[in-house]
C-alpha cells in the first residue's frame, strides 16, 4: 500500500473523492441526467455496498469510479489522480495499474483457460513470463482455485468462474475493487462464499472495495452500504458492520 | 508479441469457421502461385527472346510456308550474319498426349543462330551427317529415358512421308541444352533434318517454314527487317519479319491474352474472398465485443485492440497464403514433368513477395473495419448491452 503518495496532505484515509458529480447520457437529441451533484468521500480499505432500485444509476456510478467513463461535470480524485481530467488513454493506463473489476457474469475470455484468464492484466506490465506466472499462482491461491487453473470457463462453477474474476481483478495488485452485482447470478451459498472472500481480501488484504448489489445479504456483507435513489445518495439506515 | 496467445486463442475460437475461411484463402493462393508460374513460363519466351534476331515468316500466318530459295537471298541481305529455317512438323511420339514440338531444320546453321544451345561436337557432327539423324533437348530426353542411339517413332500430323503412311523413324544421335537452365523451357524439342525430311515427304518439297537471321546490330532490326520483306514484296509468297521477341509476343497473343485472363481469374477469387474473410472477421469481432469490452475495462488501448485484432486477420491470411503457395511450389515440380514447354514452371522470389504483400493488402482490407470497431469500442455501451 503506497501511504506516501498522499503525503502531507490530510486525506490520507480518503482514497475516492468524487465532489459535484453529474452524469448525464445522450438519447436522440435529449439529455438524460442520470447522477446529479453527487458527493462521496471512500476512506482507504472501506468496503461499500451501494444498493438502490434499478436504474437510480448504480452501474453508472460505480463505472465513474473505476474510471471507466468520465462524469459530465464534477472532480472524481482516486489517490492521486484526477479521473474526470484525463483521455480515454491515460484511463486506461491508470486502470491497468489501479483498478480491479468484477462482474455480474464473470466476463472471462471463454477460450483462455483460466490462469490465461488471469494472466491477462499482466500482459500491460513489464513482468516476466515467469514473474506473471508467479503472480497467477498467487491470485489463484487467495481465491481458493489453484487447482483449477487449467481449466476453461465453460468448464467451471458459476461461483468458480467468479473467483477466476476476482484473481484477474487482483492480480496486478490494485488499491481498489469495483464489483457490479457481483453475487447476481449465483445462488445463495455460492454468494456467501464469494462475499467471504470479499471480506477476507478487505480485511487481510487491505483492499478498499465498492460492490453494487440488490442482495441486502450482500450488503451485510460490507462495512457500510449507500443508497442510491433517483441519481441522488442517501445514507442508509440500520446497516452497520 | 506477448499478446500473441490472446490473438491465437481468439482465431480459433470457431474452429471450423476459421478453418473453412483458412481452406478458402488457401486455395486461392495456390490459384495464384499455379497460375503465376504458367504465366511466367509463357512470358520467359518473351524475356528471353535473342535482340540479335529477326524472324521472317508468310506475311498472313506463321502456318503459310516460303520457298526454300529464299534462304539464300536472306543471307544477301546487308546487315545480317547469318540465317537459318525451320519448318513445323506438328506430330507426336507414341500417343498424341505426348506432344512436344519438333523442328526440320539445317543442323549446322540451326546450333550456329542459337548459340545459347550447347551440344556435344561429335553429336552435332553427327546429327548433320545422318539422314535419318534427330537431337532433343535433355529436357525430353530425361522425361521420355531417350538415350543416344534409340530409334524414335514419330507420328505425323501434317506431313505424310511419301507412301501415305505417317510413321516417321528419326535416330536419336544428339542431345542438346541450353547456357542458361531458366531458358529451358523455351527449347525443349525435337530438331531432324531438313534435307530428309524434304525429300521424305510426300508433298510441300522446297519450302520451309521460317527464317531466322542473326544481325550484327539490333539497332537497325526494323530497317532490316522492312528490307526482307521489301525484298519479297510483290512476289506469290510475301513475308513478314519482326524481332524475335516480337515475333514471341504475337504467338502468345494468338493463344489469346495469358495474363489478362490469370489476372481476370485472380481478381474475381480474390474478389470473393474479401466477402468471405471480410464476413469472418467481422463476425467474429461481433460476438466478442463483450469480451473486447473487457479487455478495454482492464486496461488495454484502443490502439492495441486495434492491433490485436488486426494481428488475427494477418494471422489468418498470411498462415492459408503460406500454405496455399507452398502446395502451389510443392505441386508445380509435378505438373512441369507432365507439361512440355513448362520445365522450368516454378514460384520465383517475386512471385512470393506479391503473394504475400497480397495477403498482407487482404488482411489489412478484411481487418481494419472490425479492428477499427474494437478501438473505438465503448466499454460503458459494451458492457450494459451484454448484460
Ligand atoms: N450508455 C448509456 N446510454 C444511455 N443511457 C444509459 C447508459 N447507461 C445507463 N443509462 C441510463 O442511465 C440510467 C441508470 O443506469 P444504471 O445502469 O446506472 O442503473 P443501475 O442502477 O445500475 O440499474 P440496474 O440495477 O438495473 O443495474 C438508466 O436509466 C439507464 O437507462
Ligand atoms: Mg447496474
Amino acid at each position: 500500500m503506497n501511504k506516501e503518495r498522499f503525503g502531507e496532505i490530510d486525506v490520507a484515509e480518503t482514497l475516492v473523492r468524487l465532489e459535484g458529480v453529474a452524469k448525464s447520457y445522450r438519447r436522440g437529441n435529449q439529455d438524460i441526467a442520470v447522477l446529479d451533484a453527487l458527493n462521496l468521500n471512500i476512506e482507504r480499505g472501506d468496503f461499500l455496498a451501494l444498493m438502490g432500485p434499478s436504474g437510480s444509476g448504480k452501474s453508472t456510478l460505480l463505472n465513474l469510479v473505476g474510471g471507466l467513463d468520465k462524469p459530465t461535470r464534477g472532480s472524481i480524485t482516486v489517490g492521486d489522480a484526477r479521473l474526470d481530467q484525463m483521455s480515454g488513454g491515460q484511463l486506461a493506463r491508470w486502470r491497468a495499474h489501479h483498478v480491479g473489476f468484477v462482474f455480474q457474469f464473470y466476463n472471462l475470455l471463454g477460450v483462455l483457460s483460466a490462469e490465461k484468464n488471469v494472466e491477462v492484466p499482466l500482459l500491460l506490465t513489464k513482468l516476466s513470463k515467469a514473474q506473471r506466472r508467479k503472480h497467477v499462482a498467487t491470485a489463484l491461491d487467495v481465491v481458493g482455485l489453484a487447482d483449477r487453473a487449467r481449466h476453461k470457463p465453460s468448464e467451471l462453477s458459476g461461483g468458480q468462474a467468479q473467483r477466476v474474476a476476482i484473481a484477474r481483478a487482483l492480480v496486478g495488485d490494485p488499491d481498489l475493487l469495483v464489483c457490479d452485482e457481483p453475487t447476481g447470478d449465483l445462488d445463495r451459498s455460492t454468494a456467501d462464499e464469494i462475499l467471504n472472500l470479499l471480506q477476507v481480501l478487505n480485511r487481510d488484504h487491505g483492499k478498499t472495495i465498492v460492490m453494487v448489489t440488490h442482495d441486502p445479504k450482500a450488503a451485510e456483507a460490507a462495512r457500510q452500504t449507500l443508497h442510491l435513489d433517483k441519481g441522488k445518495l442517501v445514507e442508509a439506515q440500520g446497516v452497520a458492520a | 508479441m506477448k499478446y500473441l496467445p490472446l490473438v491465437w486463442a481468439a482465431l480459433w475460437r470457431r474452429k471450423p469457421r476459421t478453418i473453412l475461411t483458412m481452406l478458402s484463402v488457401v486455395v486461392a493462393f495456390l490459384l495464384y502461385g499455379l497460375l503465376t508460374a504458367v504465366n511466367a513460363a509463357f512470358n520467359t519466351g518473351v524475356e528471353l527472346s535473342g535482340a540479335d534476331r529477326l524472324v521472317t515468316t508468310g506475311k498472313y500466318s506463321i502456318t503459310q510456308v516460303l520457298p526454300y530459295g529464299y534462304w539464300q537471298q536472306v543471307k544477301n541481305m546487308d546487315g545480317v550474319e547469318q540465317v537459318t529455317f525451320a519448318s513445323w512438323f506438328g506430330g507426336y511420339y507414341q500417343e498424341e498426349f505426348n506432344f512436344f514440338p519438333q523442328f526440320p531444320v539445317d543442323p549446322q546453321s540451326y546450333f550456329d543462330v542459337y548459340s545459347e544451345l550447347t551440344i556435344d561436337e561429335d553429336q552435332l557432327r553427327a546429327f548433320v551427317t545422318t539422314r535419318t539423324g534427330a537431337v532433343v533437348s535433355k529436357t525430353l530426353a530425361d522425361r521420355y529415358g531417350w538415350s543416344l542411339g534409340d530409334r524414335i517413332p514419330i507420328t505425323a500430323g501434317i506431313w505424310p512421308l511419301a507412301d501415305g503412311s505417317n510413321s516417321w523413324e528419326f535416330d536419336l544421335v544428339g542431345i542438346f541444352d541450353t547456357r542458361d537452365p531458366a531458358a529451358r523451357s523455351q527449347h525443349e524439342y525435337m530438331l531432324m533434318q531438313h534435307e530428309y525430311f524434304d525429300e521424305a515427304r510426300q508433298f510441300g518439297q522446297g519450302t520451309v517454314g521460317w527464317f531466322i537471321s542473326q544481325i550484327r546490330d539490333p539497332e537497325q532490326a526494323g530497317q532490316i527487317a522492312q528490307a526482307i520483306d521489301a525484298q519479297f514484296a510483290n512476289s506469290p509468297n510475301e513475308t513478314r519479319s519482326d524481332t524475335e521477341k516480337a515475333f514471341n509476343q504475337s504467338f502468345l497473343k494468338q493463344m489469346g491474352d495469358i495474363g489478362l485472363i490469370i489476372q481476370s481469374i485472380l481478381g474475381a477469387v480474390f474478389f470473393t474472398l474479401l466477402f468471405l474473410t471480410g464476413n469472418t472477421m467481422m463476425q467474429s469481432v461481433r460476438e466478442r465485443i463483450g469480451e473486447l469490452a473487457v479487455l478495454k475495462t482492464i486496461g488495454f488501448s484502443g490502439g492495441s485492440l486495434l492491433m490485436i485484432v488486426l494481428a488475427e486477420a494477418l494471422l489468418l491470411t498470411l498462415m492459408a497464403a503460406l500454405i496455399g503457395l507452398g502446395l502451389a511450389a510443392f505441386l508445380l515440380p509435378g505438373l512441369a514433368e507432365n507439361m512440355p514447354g513448362f520445365s522450368g514452371l516454378a514460384l520465383d522470389l517475386e512471385a512470393w513477395i506479391t503473394a504475400l504483400l497480397l495477403a498482407l493488402l487482404l488482411a489489412l482490407i478484411v481487418g481494419l473495419p472490425p479492428a477499427l470497431r474494437a478501438q473505438r469500442l465503448s466499454i460503458v455501451d459494451a458492457l450494459s448491452e451484454h448484460a
